[in-house]
């Protein structure tokens, strides 16, 4: 009997089962659940009526829209902010961009929500209005190192033979940007695109707590559904965002599978 | 206006990495269409040579012309060459046909000319219906051929190769030798090749520039190079050798080995010591008779699949290689003959170390950022700047670094048929030179030390 327990625990396949039984129970039980709400009305019977809630009322939708639109736009600050930070870094000499990857990922070990109740403390006291203005900010500045670091450590690894190939080929150094470093960085660009955009449609803290509820996303609709007990129609809007964001990966696996295969994502 | 003579022209450049020297004073010019190799071992500065060539390194000094106009400061993207790189530095982003298109599609050339082209680059090296492939997907000599491929489209003025075949296994770089030799013949460029295999240099090069140390030792025809090389560092990095210690008696006189020969150098003086380099094949070896100048003993014979190499040692202690058709056991008694115009004499570069130093005190003596103890300096005030001078025997190396009053690296190895002369690097990037009879490895950390009474002090 011992030594069949030695035996058991010695297979390496063997040690994953805590793992196997944990990803059972909060991940997949959860999932079928969720599907299964989704697809029922109270009383359990099958029904489709939940979705067509969901395209019937215009308030619904139109946060779902709203919320779309604010990930799209945070994506795209953060981006636009992110890429020339990530470039910049990645050209000093390593000592001096570690230390500055370091500064800019300390804040990420805060909790986001004392983060975001300091960002509303710092409006107030500026006395800026919160509002659409304060929520892109709360985003940008919660996940703008989620684009940066992916696109910092690709840039890092650009081989510097290939710079000086274009340049030896004619490339000035605009050229050199556009046709090479730019090219070589998507699988960077894209898991940042990913690690913004997705957590960003799904968040309703920030978008509680930076405009005083006063803007509402999707996150925020689907939190109060199931807060209020109308869980079948809560599951349903649910699956709707997974769906959303198992296109979004969907659509970047080439470049994220890359990216995963080159240390891309954090 | 008329055809430089010259296409790249090399004045007195001189480049240095923070306050490491790495090339001093190089001069060098390439005629339009040859071929020249620039030889040496690794860390000679062959490869920084030809980056400033191209323009991804900025001189310190000195001056650098291209096709009969001042580049030095001209970026690469402005210069008229093109580099192959050692490790191809394909863009994975491109397929092959793309990588190719690369340098036309920047001059907006129209596309029916780009490919045109491209196949026709792609015909001359071999890679016909490869156009669509990733070129990850390739072999290291595929992409070897697509490298050069994407430079020659360009049809630079000079093609630039840092060490293209280094990657590649002994059959593949044999043929692709053979294959750029033709190129080169073919399209009329001129092309620079950087490598450290003398072997490579000799078969592709219509000149050779031999590197050491940042420094150009030699620049000359393969033949040239190897029959009459300038110095014992040429002799030994290109072929086989037998270097010695020698002494010039008088014009046409030369002692080495314990014997005197006839020669047929003139104009060094008299008795003045010399290094002699005597290639293996030029030594005449056959059972003792009158006609033999000297005798031996062979030590070792192998067969070498055309000729049998030989180590014979003579009566007064000195190892020769021998290569020849006729082999002859290990045991046996010879005897050797050497043709007056197969002994190379050449002035020695350096007969002892001598260093810039200060004194200390009465006793102590400070150079190469280290104190001596010195038993030679007390008719010399302290702080009062003295050169001093060590005799390669008498430089000390220990297997410790830490027994050591310094601490170094062997760089460089010639055996002198009795003892061997070493270059150790010291870790301020000084040289000092030993004669030793220890055996010591490339590359071996050492500790350095001199004795009190083998350190020679005088005045500036």
């Amino acid at each position: 009997m011992k030594k069949n327990l030695w035996s058991f625990a010695g297979k390496r396949r063997n040690w994953s089962i805590p793992y196997i039984l944990f990803l059972g129970f909060f991940v997949l039980v959860p999932l079928i659940l969720i599907v299964y709400y989704a697809f029922t009305n109270n009383s359990g019977g099958f029904t489709t009526e939940n979705f067509r809630k969901f395209w019937m009322q215009p308030e619904a939708m139109h946060t779902f829209i709203y919320s779309v639109g604010v990930a799209l736009i945070t994506t795209i600050i953060c981006l636009l902010v992110g890429y020339p930070a990530a470039f910049i870094l990645s050209r000093m000499d390593s000592h001096k961009s570690r230390i500055i990857v370091l500064l800019f990922i300390l804040p990420m070990w805060v909790n986001f929500l004392i983060r975001t109740l300091a960002t509303v403390a710092l409006f107030d006291f500026l006395g800026l209005p919160l509002g659409e203005g304060s929520l892109y900010f709360g985003m940008v500045y919660n996940f703008l190192p989620f684009m940066i670091y992916p696109i910092y450590n690709i840039l890092q690894k650009t081989d510097r033979n290939l710079i000086e190939a274009a340049q030896d080929l004619g490339a000035n150094p605009r050229q050199v940007f556009f046709k090479t470093i730019l090219p070589l960085s998507y699988p960077g660009i894209s898991s940042g695109i990913m690690m913004v955009f997705m957590p960003v449609i799904s968040t309703f803290a920030i978008a509680e707590l930076l405009t005083i509820n006063n803007i509402k996303l999707f996150g925020t609709t689907l939190q109060e559904n199931i807060y209020n007990g109308m869980w079948n129609y809560g599951a349903a809007l649910s699956v709707i965002m997974l769906l959303l964001i198992g296109l979004t990966s969907l659509l970047n696996s080439q470049g994220s599978a890359k990216a995963a295969e080159e240390g891309g994502l954090i | 206006m008329q055809e430089p003579e010259y296409i790249i022209r090399i004045e007195d450049i001189s480049k240095s990495f923070g306050d490491k020297p790495v090339l001093s004073n190089i001069n060098l010019t390439v005629r339009k269409g040859e071929f020249v190799t620039i030889l040496g071992p690794s860390g000679c500065g062959k490869s920084t040579l030809l980056r400033l060539i191209a323009g991804f390194l900025k001189v310190n000094e000195g001056q650098i012309s291209i096709a009969g106009k001042v580049m030095t400061d001209t970026p690469p993207h402005l210069r008229p060459v093109n580099t192959v790189f050692q490790k191809y530095a394909l863009f994975p982003h491109l397929n092959v046909f793309n990588n190719i298109a690369f340098g036309l599609n920047l001059k907006k050339m129209p596309s029916a000319e780009i490919k045109k082209k491209v196949n026709k680059v792609l015909k001359m090296v071999g890679m016909t219906d490869y156009e669509e492939r990733d070129v990850d997907s390739l072999s290291g000599g595929q992409q070897q051929r697509v490298a050069i491929a994407r430079a020659i489209v360009n049809e630079p003025e000079v093609l630039l190769l840092d060490e293209p075949l280094a990657a590649l296994d002994l059959k593949m770089r044999k043929d692709m030798q053979m294959e750029i030799k033709a190129m080169h013949k073919k399209l009329g460029i001129t092309f620079v090749y950087v490598t450290h295999d003398q072997e490579e240099a000799l078969t592709l090069s219509d000149t050779i520039v031999v590197m050491s140390e940042g420094k150009i030792q030699q620049i000359g025809e393969p033949k040239e190079i190897y029959d009459e090389p300038a110095n014992a560092f040429v002799a030994d990095f290109i072929g086989e050798s037998n270097i010695m210690n020698g002494m010039m008696i008088k014009d046409s006189l030369v002692e080495f080995a314990g014997h005197q020969f006839e020669c047929v150098d003139k104009g060094f003086g008299q008795n003045v010591p010399v290094d002699v380099v005597i290639r293996p094949e030029d030594i005449y070896i056959f059972d003792p008779s009158e006609a033999a100048q000297f005798t031996g003993t062979v030590t070792s014979s192998i067969f070498k699949g055309v000729h049998n190499e030989m180590m014979v040692l003579t009566p007064e202690g000195y190892e020769f290689m021998i290569q020849d058709y006729h082999a002859f056991e290990a045991g046996k008694k010879v005897g050797l003959r050497i043709k007056p115009f197969d002994i190379h004499v050449m002035r020695k570069e350096r007969s002892t170390n001598i260093f810039d130093a200060e004194i200390v005190d009465k006793s102590h003596i400070r150079f190469l950022g280290n104190s001596f103890e010195c038993e030679n300096a007390s008719q010399f005030a302290p702080g009062e700047k003295v050169k001093v001078a060590v005799d390669f025997k008498d430089v000390v190396l220990q297997d410790n670094e830490e027994d050591g009053m310094l601490s170094g690296e062997v760089t460089f190895i010639l055996y002198k048929g009795n003892h061997y002369h070493l270059t150790v690097s010291t870790d301020e990037g000084e040289n000092i030179f030993v004669d030793t009879n220890d055996v010591w490895d490339d590359g071996d950390r050492v500790g350095i030390t001199i004795q009190p009474n083998d350190i020679w002090v005088s005045k500036p």
